[in-house]
């Protein structure tokens, strides 16, 4: 029900040129910023696994010295993690949430615009300490002390000022749309009415809040160690290294569920729109959500479990990680009884969705794995970590991200997207990302470390064929490029609705949606 | 899958094989871990394999449902959507059988903890120091302790063909060498940033933490070899500080620390006397290959801007005293570590004379191992 397109002739005319991107305070056109910054961030990101990739391809060094490769893994974490996907799901938030809910526009727009723009002055400076002399961080996303703070390049301290802005983005667009959804939300739209994808990112917008002030409180320490004397991480001056990575993990923990309750929520929206059913046990995804948030932030020495903690601790945080399985797995079968009993189509976004929920799962699998504290003696620092991270982040976080920018592309161009590219291009990426992934579990089980240029000629193989995977993987993402310029440019219209009985507010209004989308208050049914 | 999109992954999967088969030399398609040789081990291996198999089950339960959904409940076969959305019985039971699915997990893995830390009462205490980039092993009980590097022959590879290289990145000049049958017992410290000691076939990970002593033990049931790495990120050469253990029958073991003891003594002997050029030259060059060739490069040139070169640099062509001083003291603030802590006077009198006459440098110095303890 469109009640907002009388109004549309007025607002019609918007700001053009740079000056409309520079200062916009629309939701809609801040949520394009944030995706296409993610994407270059994935393409940047991408190349530097490239260069790990191809580095890996045979034993010895063949393209540049360790120190470099291990400033290139740190900066494809850091750059993935803060660059591409944080991003990309605040970019579908903004998009998103205010249309879901019946609101105009987000709680705080100016805010929303300075949210945004600190992004590339943050990418940029930790881009920028490439070049730097010394080189740039080379201590692993994970930036333990004290290889990050007294071992660490000169370039550490803008590294940290990087990591600082990052978080303060991230901060008030948390902050923007929890205000969003408490009070924007259509009259008659309970919380309990909200769709899945706005409840998980109100529950997400909490933790970024709780935890993001934890990460500046860590590296502010590693610059004041670095700087100013401190001894927070330096055992000579009385301090812990250990002190860092509590710290550090407890925002490293509840960072990773930042990465994936969004995902949950998206993957929650498309499988009844392709199944037209509705999602089974609402309730009970949503307090499994609720569930996950919280146990999140009782887990992150999980993470540290070979640093030599008492037994105690040891099996608190066993018990409790594995624990999370219990509402993940609710999850899951869930979706699947949404499903069951459908009547299902597979387009794109639907093979993506689904992609995710067999994928995810066997990311979860290793998790559970990764959990059983004894066990995790023999995987800890191996590519089976580095497998079990990847499933769950690429397979899982990313494939959610590109399953909704197929869902919700022609909402936001009014052009269907060309559907045979783009299941070719799912199924080359879910060939080969499988190729790249899956061999990685067999490396960490036969013993290899992982931040390392160069390995035991018994780990050959293996990483051979990983090598393979992860250049087809990386070329598939040019195909995605253009098969989304091409649909911005053109192509088949698309209704509002534009998947068959598909539910929610955004699919009330016009597509591509008018430039101010609910200027009155719906009436939700 | 359309046609065209079958033929290119097939002809990527052939193309893997080629480079693949190519390699039969390498033929390593390991896929699951070591049992192991000590009873911990193997009761980590017992609960790997416990929750794979749980993994196994449960993903042919859903992915089988999926399947079976994705195949019939399909618009193109004419289903028509049902309604239903919610049921509390099936969510109570789906969130009961997981908890009592991880209470199975939870159980046998408690013990295994229980076990894996219970560090009392050892025959052997070891304590294993990770340095960058490199391990100081030190028995407690003997008056025995070394470093241990990565050997020559892989370090010399790195940059070349290492496929020639028998255990290539997994060989030392001196590994650990320990008795079977005994309760081992490794203390693991840190001498600058965090370590991790890893041996797969023993089930002992732990971290090096610079101010802590963390420890570890194990009880190998078989003699051999057995190899490890480091296994928490230490800066540039984290993938190059193996570990090696070798695990001896008593008998064996005893006479190996005698034969240790009888070097030191030896060794003590030869700091005393006077050496020919010829014997530093030789012994420098070992020296200088394993400790200094990692930043310093073999060929004396160093790494431009980062590791200065030692080939006609004015420190080791000038007066000696600044050119022990930086071996022995170090160089706050750089990576240039303090050897005089790491190497006997016998090394560091080789290390220098090496220095001082390789690669051209030719001043004709040699220092004796006297000289050094006045540098100290």
């Amino acid at each position: 029900m469109s009640t907002a397109t009388a109004h549309e002739a007025h607002h019609e005319e918007h700001p053009s040129g740079i000056a409309r991107w520079l200062f916009t305070t629309n939701h809609k056109d801040i949520g394009t910023l944030y995706l296409w910054f993610a994407f270059i961030m994935l393409l940047i990101g991408g190349a530097m696994a490239m260069y790990i990739r191809a580095e890996l391809w045979q034993p010895g060094i063949q393209l540049s010295d360790p120190n470099f490769f291990n400033t290139m893994t740190t900066m494809h974490g850091l750059i993935m993690v803060f660059g591409a996907v944080m991003p990309a799901f605040v970019g579908l938030a903004n998009w998103q949430i205010p249309m879901m809910i019946g609101a105009p526009d987000m709680a705080l727009p100016r805010m929303n615009n300075w949210s945004f723009w600190i992004l590339p002055f943050a990418g940029l400076l930790l881009i920028s300490t490439l070049f730097m002399e010394g080189g740039g961080p080379n201590f692993g996303w994970t930036m333990h002390a004290p290889l990050s703070s007294t071992y660490a390049p000169p370039s550490t301290d803008f590294f940290i000022f990087a990591v600082h802005l990052l978080g303060l983005s991230s901060i008030m667009g948390s902050i923007n749309i929890i205000a969003t959804i408490l009070n924007l939300r259509a009259p008659t739209m309970t919380l309990m009415k909200m769709p899945l994808f706005v409840w998980t990112w109100l529950i997400t917008a909490f933790l970024l809040i709780a935890v993001m002030p934890v990460l500046a409180g860590a590296v502010t320490m590693l610059l004041t160690d670095r700087n100013f004397g401190t001894s927070f991480f330096d055992a000579a001056g009385g301090g812990d290294p250990i002190l860092f990575q509590h710290v550090f993990w407890f925002f490293g923990h509840p960072e990773v569920y930042i990465m994936i309750l969004p995902a949950f929520g998206v993957v929650s929206q498309i499988i009844p729109t392709f199944a037209r059913k509705p999602l089974f046990g609402y309730s009970s995804m949503v307090y499994a959500s609720a569930s996950i948030a919280f146990l999140s932030f009782i887990v992150w020495a999980h993470h540290m479990f070979t640093t030599g903690m008492p037994v105690s601790g040891q099996l608190y945080f066993m018990f409790a990680t594995i624990m999370i399985a219990v509402p993940t797995g609710v999850k899951i079968f869930n979706w699947l009884a949404t499903m069951w009993k459908g009547s299902m189509t597979f387009e794109t976004p639907m093979l993506w969705a689904l992609s995710f929920v067999v994928l995810f799962t066997l990311g979860g699998f290793s998790g559970l794995m990764l959990g059983v504290a004894p066990a995790d003696f023999q995987y800890h620092d191996t590519y089976f970590v580095v497998a079990h991270f990847h499933y769950v982040l690429v397979t899982g976080a990313l494939f959610a991200i590109i399953a909704a920018v197929f869902y919700w592309l022609p909402k936001w161009t009014g052009y269907m997207y060309d559907e045979k590219l783009a299941k070719i291009h799912f199924w080359w990426s879910m060939v080969w990302v499988n190729v790249l992934f899956f061999p990685q579990h067999f490396l960490g089980l036969a013993g290899m470390p992982r931040r390392i240029p160069d390995y035991a000629l018994q780990f050959t193989n293996w990483n051979v064929i990983s090598s393979i995977g992860g250049f087809a993987f990386g070329l598939g993402w040019l195909l995605f490029l253009y098969i989304i310029i091409k649909a911005i440019r053109g192509g088949q219209k698309a209704t509002d609705e534009v998947w068959e009985d598909a539910k929610g507010l955004e699919w009330t209004v016009p597509s591509p949606a008018p430039y101010h989308t609910f200027a009155t208050a719906p009436e939700i049914k | 899958m359309s046609a065209k999109l079958l033929k290119s992954t097939l002809g990527g999967l052939l193309g893997t094989s080629a480079v693949v088969a190519s390699q039969s030399v390498l033929a390593e398609w390991g896929l699951n871990m070591t049992k192991g040789v000590t009873p911990i081990s193997r009761e980590i291996w017992d609960l790997h394999m416990l929750v794979l198999w749980i993994s196994v089950a449960i993903g042919v339960v859903v992915f089988g449902a999926m399947i079976y959904s994705i195949v019939n409940h399909t618009k193109a076969k004419g289903a028509k959507a049902a309604q239903f959305h919610e049921s509390t019985t099936v969510e109570v039971l789906w969130t009961i059988v997981p908890i009592l699915i991880l209470v199975g997990v939870a159980v046998p893995a408690t013990k295994t903890l229980l076990a894996l830390e219970d560090t009392r009462d050892a025959d052997v205490n070891i304590q294993v120091t990770g340095y960058q980039w490199k391990w100081k092993y030190e028995y407690l009980d003997e008056d025995i302790s070394f470093f241990s590097n990565l050997a020559s022959t892989s370090r010399e590879a790195i940059n070349g063909d290492p496929t020639g290289v028998e255990n290539y990145l997994l060989e030392v000049d001196n590994p650990l060498v320990v008795p079977i049958n005994k309760k081992i017992r490794f203390l693991i410290a840190a001498n600058d940033v965090l370590h991790a000691w890893w041996v797969p076939a023993f089930g002992v990970k732990q971290d090096a933490v610079p101010g802590y002593i963390n420890d570890a033990w194990a009880v190998i049931e078989e003699p051999g070899v057995y190899r490890g790495q480091c296994a928490e990120l230490c800066g540039k050469d984290h993938g190059f500080m193996p570990i090696v253990v070798e695990a001896k029958t008593e008998a064996d073991y005893v006479a190996w620390v005698a034969d240790q003891k009888a070097a030191v003594a030896a060794e003590a002997e030869a700091a005393g006397k006077v050496w020919n050029m010829a014997d530093l030259m030789a012994r420098g060059e070992t020296v200088y290959n394993t400790n200094c060739a990692a930043c310093h490069q073999a060929n004396g040139e160093g790494l431009a801007g980062v590791f200065p070169g030692i080939k006609g640099s004015p420190l080791a062509t000038g007066p000696l005293p600044a050119h022990l001083d930086i071996i022995v003291k170090g160089k706050a603030g750089t990576a240039m570590q303090a050897f005089g802590a790491q190497l006997s006077n016998t090394d560091i009198a080789a290390v220098v004379t090496y220095q001082r006459n390789a690669w051209g440098n030719d001043t004709g110095d040699m220092v004796q191992p006297t000289d050094i303890q006045g540098a100290r």
